[in-house]
């Protein structure tokens, strides 16, 4: 897919793919929508308009731009969009978390869920893997990319720097990387807990191309994700510094740690649902 | 009398691991090769001249080579990763467990200077726990070979299998006994048939094992020697086959006690057909630097040890 995107309908399934995370984290009394409101507009801009995949799904992603979610925790948004762009039937969402279901808490491929390829939660390790299949996209002369997305509070795992340098030495100009830089941890904000420093520098530093954008901004995320896209082939790694609003989109959710892994309750689920419209028909 | 095995060469187990892969590559294009600063110590160096596009040197940095094999193997290949065995497993064991395990990658750890017999590195790399690491995890297959051509069979066995594997081998020259025949996974090899004791060894205890064998047998005691060249799956079949007919079982290995192959034969026995059964294994300590056989012998790894054991075995029969 490529340009002119579609931004009322793009925003029409940002709509209701909130409305599925805080259903989902509701009705398990579990999981993280903090995270998860923060980044929608990043999962449904990939899944709708940037990324070239077949929902039928093959795990390896042959011909194809594939995705890595590498922040697990926030596999609500991951799901719901997932369903919503036809990888399985919307009703599924119901199951996210309880017994027996393919929507594990943090994502997994043991019970066969299409659109997950590794399984994450333990932090730090996605790009290691994107990498892996960027290198073997090269091996096999496939022009396809692909797309990472790590959290700000997981810069802190040493695996994540490691990669890093290994991606820069070995000119892996296929990968785009992107970081929800939303600044909290669970514990509290980053700056708080272990200040990432100049992250963009950091990463200018280890021989990445650097991008920044607005993450909750739908046309400007869509302009950058395509401006790195034109920047693969010319020999570095690429990423993307997203700045986003943790609980965007719930007022009372957004700007805050409170929110990375607890779920509203049913006062506040209602209160959430009447700020975020059912655009496309709830699960 | 019974046939005896002999040998005229030694040669180290890493070397059937850098011929095997280099075999095993030849023949499958899908098979790629990591390493993490140890190409030499690996013996991956023919690998990675013969096909530089196919090998990844990541430098010291093995959770980032893990996590590269976990995405090749997503892609579809056959990512063969090579470091010491210490940092293939305690170093990692993570990224195996999530990445790679639970993953269901088919990812190839191949793993070098195990054990005591690094020598005078000492114990800061002399792994004693990475048998019990890797048959912990679900899906692994865990295969310890005993020679430098039973290694290079398993290399280029495990190359054709799908799922991930921990392949354990060693640094030091060491005899060269079995002959040059295929692999077969899971499936231990009876090497001298015996009625007192059956001794189940795996990896360089294997030769000790034989070698104890023909101490017992001069002194009237027929001991059967089995080589559990494949831990996970564990062959109970030949294990209880053996123990029903001998009436009692010695474990050797190069590794701790806990967590290792007698560990596993010895959930078998109890399961199935409860009988006496003795360990040869390093009893929770650490190693230290110094010769190889040295080492062996003073952690209770020696031929010795393994010819007590038998004889405690048998009078435990009772």
């Amino acid at each position: 897919m490529s340009s002119n995107p579609d931004l009322k309908s793009l925003n029409n399934i940002c709509s209701q793919v909130r409305r599925d995370i805080v259903r989902m984290v509701h009705a398990v009394n579990s999981g993280h929508p903090g995270g998860s409101l923060g980044c929608t507009e990043y999962f449904v801009a990939l899944f709708n308009h940037i990324m070239k995949y077949d929902s039928s799904f093959n795990i390896e992603g042959k011909g194809e731009d594939v995705f890595f979610l590498s922040n697990g925790h926030i596999s609500p948004v991951f799901y719901s969009t997932l369903a919503r762009a036809g990888f399985f039937d919307v009703k599924e969402l119901s199951t996210f978390r309880k017994l027996d279901s393919r929507l594990q808490g943090h994502p997994a491929t043991e019970e066969g869920l299409p659109g997950v390829r590794i399984a994450s939660g333990s932090l730090g390790q996605g790009l290691s893997a994107a990498i892996g299949v960027a290198l073997s996209k090269k091996l096999d002369g496939d022009d396809r990319n692909v797309f990472i997305l790590m959290g700000d509070g997981e810069q802190q795992e040493g695996q994540v720097w490691e990669a890093a340098m290994f991606a820069a030495h070995n000119k892996v100009d296929n990968l785009i990387a992107t970081i929800d830089y939303n600044g909290q941890q669970i514990d509290g904000p980053l700056e708080e807990v272990n200040s990432l420093g100049n992250l963009k520098a950091k990463y200018d530093a280890f021989g990445w191309d650097v991008l920044e954008c607005d993450g909750n901004n739908l046309s400007e995320l869509i302009e950058t994700i395509e401006a790195a896209r034109s920047k693969t082939g010319s020999g570095k790694p690429i990423m993307i510094l997203m700045t986003t609003e943790m609980g965007k989109g719930v007022d009372f959710m957004e700007g805050t740690h409170k929110w990375h892994g607890v779920a509203p309750n049913d006062e506040q689920l209602a209160d959430a649902l009447s700020q975020l419209e059912e655009t496309i028909g709830d699960y | 009398m019974k046939t005896k095995l002999t040998y005229t060469d030694k040669k180290d187990t890493r070397s059937g691991f850098g011929d095997g892969l280099l075999e095993a590559a030849k023949k499958n294009p899908q098979i790629v090769g990591l390493c993490a600063d140890l190409t030499g110590s690996l013996k991956m160096n023919a690998f990675q001249k013969e096909f530089p596009d196919r090998f990844f040197q990541v430098g010291i940095a093995e959770a980032n080579m893990m996590g590269i094999a976990a995405g090749l193997a997503t892609a579809g290949k056959i990512p063969f990763t090579g470091t010491f065995a210490n940092f293939s497993t305690s170093r990692v064991y993570d990224q195996l467990r999530q990445s790679i395990a639970y993953s269901e990658k088919n990812v190839k750890v191949c793993a070098s200077h195990a054990g005591l017999t690094l020598g005078e590195d000492g114990a800061t790399h002399q792994v004693l726990e990475d048998i019990g690491m890797t048959k912990m995890l679900p899906n692994f297959t865990v295969i310890n070979p005993c020679d430098y051509h039973q290694t290079k069979a398993a290399t280029m066995a495990i190359a054709d299998h799908h799922g991930p594997v921990y392949l354990r081998f060693g640094r030091p020259g060491w005899p060269m006994f079995m002959q040059d025949q295929p692999f077969e996974i899971g499936k231990a090899i009876t090497l001298i048939e015996g009625s007192d004791v059956s001794i189940f060894a795996t990896g360089h205890m294997v030769w000790r094992a034989i070698e104890a064998e023909a101490i017992l047998e001069d002194q009237g005691i027929s001991a059967e020697v089995i080589n559990i060249h494949t831990i996970k799956p564990l062959d109970e079949q030949a294990i209880l086959q053996s123990v029903r007919k001998t009436g009692c079982a010695v474990s050797a290995e190069e590794h701790q006690m806990a967590g290792g192959l007698g560990e596993s034969i010895a959930q078998t026995i109890v399961k199935n057909h409860l009988v006496p059964q003795e360990f040869v294994a390093v009893n929770d300590q650490f190693g230290e630097s110094g010769k190889p056989e040295d080492l062996l012998d003073k952690y209770g790894l020696g031929v010795s040890d393994i010819v007590e054991k038998a004889k405690k075995a048998i009078r435990r029969k009772g």
